[in-house]
């Protein structure tokens, strides 16, 4: 093979470089890129209106529908938070609201948040959009399966939201869905509920595998010439081993779901123990309840990186491109990337230090939980040394960022907190764990999110989102959150118990009605803060200013397509060769204070440049 | 500069918050005083570590906000200083993790001479069975539960007989002695919890599970559920009052075993045979 390719190094490279215009007679060595080992993918165009819109096989326009619907569930799990909200601070106002609507509430909104807005924006979402477009490809792999893909979670959304409207209701089991509560009676929508919850479940599980398999043979096959490895901008890094993980840990959801339904619908006993209700001895026997909670942990901590691991990824991007600096320590990022990502399936039980397992498991576990915390800090420690000596630009978009890594390593420490095994005992089942995974996997995320918004929404869109309003929009978010989630961890100290309807008649918790009402109404403001994005994309469609090509001068691919917004194909008549990673900012003896991943070394021959 | 303003008063309010905070936890009424301590600890060097990345980056904000006719430093890396870092953190990480372990160790190794309580979890309440003279409890199992057998204690088992039977949500425990609690449960999970006394372990239905504490204040105390049950969840509460040894042993003489319980029904079976016959 190797022989093969050397035959034809030098005209390849060659010929390379005239074609691309840049002047390879300086030195054609030293700009030297592999040739192509595949040929060129075929493209199939829309011919209507159909093909382009609705049953589209153009990954940015399944990353927009994507983007949509996982959005349209946000804004039901935002609504549902606020009904919970009312209950909790002003329950005088809330009569309308049984303790059964109330844990179904709770429920939906865990679901939908974790799994239906936050994973499937992430990697449905960014991942569909920027990973053809960062690493130099015409499109996914598989543009046909990418189409179904996004229509599998769109039907396995319509399920989740039929659940609203079948008898019982939708499933109150707890977003958890630990057996056996969940298929029995006493628990709401044990009926059509909890089934219309596992068959969505499973389609989202069926569309996602066949997404995540194009992100990642798009991510290990079809990168451009020059995008090695360890060229790839960290967003990409991220969302594929987040893809790896979910390949991994979804399985473990889909098999427990379809135990369930088999228990709930034949009577079989995988998680169901000899029960005795109203007196009466259920046909159940022998199964375990902890099974349940093994597998859905199992599925459960990986995903807590499914949504992590992109975040950390395109919070780099965007911390290296507004601070003007390479992003520090490439390499070690990197590799706390894939090594958090191996790590997250060593640790699931730490959600299990008291659900009776064997308590041994508890020094494993807690040792384990630890040990990851050691990467975890290095990403934080480079986030924070990107800063440092750059040239920050103090926009939107780094506002989020830094926004993102105050909420992250408030998080991360109380993650400390309840993984070392003993202090978990008294906080576990507490608000002080609602505040904990709120501030690590919902504030910091969506802090990401709202980044990359107003980030790549110049790409997208073509049209400039307004600074005004993002600034607006990121103070009231980032104030009101933080003063919902930073106090609650005290109400955790205390003692109250998480999903309670109702808390206050005993006397050591009189004292947090107030934080409760206070608590309400910061949620009620951050979440209506949150329609100023609504509305500035609405106005800036309308009448924004429009945006030249690469506004933030970033070096990545997918500023550097041959149209703003990039057509079907991405990047016109010839890929894009790559020469370099993409954080050659502030390059001592370039003149622009950015290099291009496509500026090959012999058109910017005085840098000192250490990493290419 | 706004941004770096704000950003400093948020770290400044968020420690001013956790020194002057109304809400903390409730006065510890067990032996697990050193779960308070390792929070303690975690609060130093977690919170420690929170405010200087925090001040770090407002510092940076200050210093190295955008200027045109500046550059930022090119150095894609710094192994060295990599390298410091990541063992300063695992240092770190470990002086967390061993007092937390140790704990644990103490939390997982029940003392010999512990009370077995055995706490009986259904929708949506408490009873609770003690040993007799004997010392043990008796076997149970779910479905031997009766009206005349509230425990499912086994009926051939000779350790039983002498049980008694709380049939109440309130227990009374013994100050300063260790009680060893084993949960379990008929129906679905639930989860015994004691806020003051710190310690909490599921009950799950099909097997029995455990954790111990020693209350060392006088009182009584609420008992809630900590794991989600149903829809009867947040009302799922009990009691227990803390005795000194004296007023215990009182309490104790005055509750049913589950023979005297079973001849109470067999009574009322007679009687109420009589009755018809009558």
């Amino acid at each position: 093979m190797s022989d093969e390719y050397d035959n034809n190094k030098s005209y390849q490279a060659q010929s390379s470089e005239v074609l691309d215009g840049s002047a390879g007679s300086v030195n054609p060595d030293m700009d030297y890129v592999r040739p192509a080992e595949i040929p060129e993918q075929d493209l199939y165009h829309a011919h209507s209106f159909i093909e382009k819109w609705i049953f589209c096989q153009d990954a940015k326009v399944i990353g927009v529908q994507y983007f949509l619907t996982a959005v349209f569930t946000g804004i039901v799990g935002l609504i549902l938070s606020w009904l919970m909200r009312l209950q909790l601070g002003f329950p005088e106002l809330a009569g309308f609201m049984t303790a059964e609507h109330y844990y179904q509430f709770v429920t939906m909104h865990g679901m939908i948040m974790v799994v239906y807005f936050l994973t499937a924006l992430f990697l449905g979402g960014f991942g569909n959009y920027l990973i053809p477009l960062m690493v130099g490809a015409r499109d996914m792999v598989f543009p046909y399966v990418n189409m179904l893909s996004f229509w599998m979670f769109f039907v396995a959304v319509a399920v989740l939201m039929a659940s609203f409207f079948v008898p019982g209701g939708p499933t109150g089991a707890g977003w958890t869905l630990y057996p056996p509560q969940t298929i029995l009676e006493g628990t709401p929508g044990s009926g059509m509920g909890i089934l219309l919850m596992l068959i969505s479940l499973s389609l989202f599980v069926i569309g996602f595998t066949m997404g995540g398999l194009n992100y990642m043979i798009t991510i290990l096959q079809a990168r451009t010439r020059g995008m090695t490895l360890m060229r790839m901008p960290l967003t990409v890094w991220g969302i594929f081993t987040a893809t790896v993980l979910a390949m991994l840990a979804f399985p473990a959801l889909l098999v427990s779901a379809i135990m369930m339904t088999l228990d709930k619908v034949l009577q079989t006993s995988f998680f169901m123990p000899t029960i005795l209700k109203a007196g009466e001895v259920l046909e159940y026997g022998g199964g375990s309840p902890i099974l349940f909670q093994h597998l859905f942990w199992f599925f459960g901590h990986p995903e807590v990186y499914i949504v992590a691991l992109p975040a950390f990824g395109i919070v780099s991007d965007l911390i290296s491109v507004h601070a003007r600096k390479n992003i520090f320590g490439y390499r070690m990022m990197v590799w706390a990337i894939v090594g958090i990502g191996a790590l997250s399936f060593f640790v699931w039980a730490h959600h299990m230090y008291v659900s009776g397992m064997n308590p041994w498991f508890g020094f494993f576990f807690a040792t384990t939980t630890l040990i990851i915390a050691v990467p975890t800090a290095m990403k934080v420690y480079n986030w924070i040394l990107t800063l440092w000596r750059g040239n920050i630009r103090i926009n939107t978009v780094m506002l989020w960022c830094l926004g993102f890594i105050v909420t992250f390593v408030n998080g991360g420490i109380t993650g400390i907190f309840l993984g070392n095994v003993s202090v978990d005992v008294p906080l576990s089942d507490t608000y002080f764990v609602i505040a904990h995974f709120h501030m690590v996997m919902g504030i910091a995320p969506l802090m990401v999110i709202m980044g990359a918004v107003y980030h790549w929404f110049p790409l997208v869109a073509g049209k400039m989102l307004h600074e005004g309003l993002g600034k607006w929009h990121f103070w009231i978010t980032f104030l009101g959150a933080y003063s919902i989630y930073f106090p609650m961890h005290y109400l955790g100290f205390i003692g109250v118990p998480r999903r309670y309807f109702e808390m206050y008649d005993s006397p050591y918790m009189t004292s947090a009605v107030g934080m409760n009402e206070f608590i309400s109404i910061a949620a009620f403001i951050v979440g209506a803060a949150q329609f100023i994005l609504v509305f500035n994309i609405i106005k800036t469609l309308k009448t924004g200013k429009k945006a030249e090509q690469n506004p933030w001068k970033a070096n990545s691919l997918e500023w550097y397509t041959s149209t703003v917004p990039p057509e079907h194909g991405n990047f016109g008549e010839r890929l894009p060769v790559v020469h370099r990673w993409p954080y050659d900012f502030s390059v001592p003896g370039a003149k622009d204070d950015f290099i291009p991943q496509t500026t090959a070394p012999s058109e910017v021959v005085n840098t000192e440049v250490e990493k290419t | 500069m706004h941004a770096g303003i704000i950003f400093l008063l948020v770290i400044v309010g968020s420690v001013l918050f956790h020194i002057f905070t109304p809400w903390y936890w409730t006065d510890i009424a067990s032996n697990w005083g050193g779960m308070d301590s390792t929070i303690t600890l975690t609060f130093w060097v977690g919170g420690g570590v929170f405010v200087a990345v925090c001040l770090f980056m407002v510092y940076c904000i200050f210093r190295y906000s955008h200027k045109e006719d500046r550059r930022a430093e090119y150095k894609p890396e710094d192994k060295k200083l990599e390298k410091i870092l990541t063992w300063a953190t695992t240092l770190g990480v470990c002086a967390l993790l061993a007092p937390g372990l140790i704990i644990w160790n103490q939390y997982v190794n029940v003392p010999k001479n512990a009370l077995e309580v055995d706490v009986m979890a259904w929708q949506w309440g408490w009873q609770y069975r003690l040993p007799g003279a004997d010392g043990k409890l008796g076997t149970t199992q779910v479905r031997n539960i009766a009206d005349n057998n509230p425990f499912g204690i086994n009926p051939d088992d000779p350790f039983g007989k002498d049980d008694i039977m709380i049939e109440s949500d309130v227990i009374n425990l013994e100050n300063n002695r260790p009680v060893k609690i084993l949960l379990r449960s008929v129906d679905v999970l639930h989860n015994w919890y004691v806020p003051q006394f710190r310690s909490k372990m599921d009950a799950v239905p099909g097997t029995v599970t455990f954790y111990w504490f020693e209350p060392n204040k006088v009182g009584e105390y609420e008992v809630l559920c900590a794991e989600y049950c149903g829809v009867g969840h947040y009302a799922m509460r009990g009691g227990v009052e803390v005795q000194d040894k004296a007023e215990y042993e009182v309490w104790l003489s005055e509750q049913e075993t589950f023979q005297q319980l079973s001849a109470r029904y067999e009574k009322l079976n007679v009687d109420g045979n009589k009755l018809v016959k009558k």
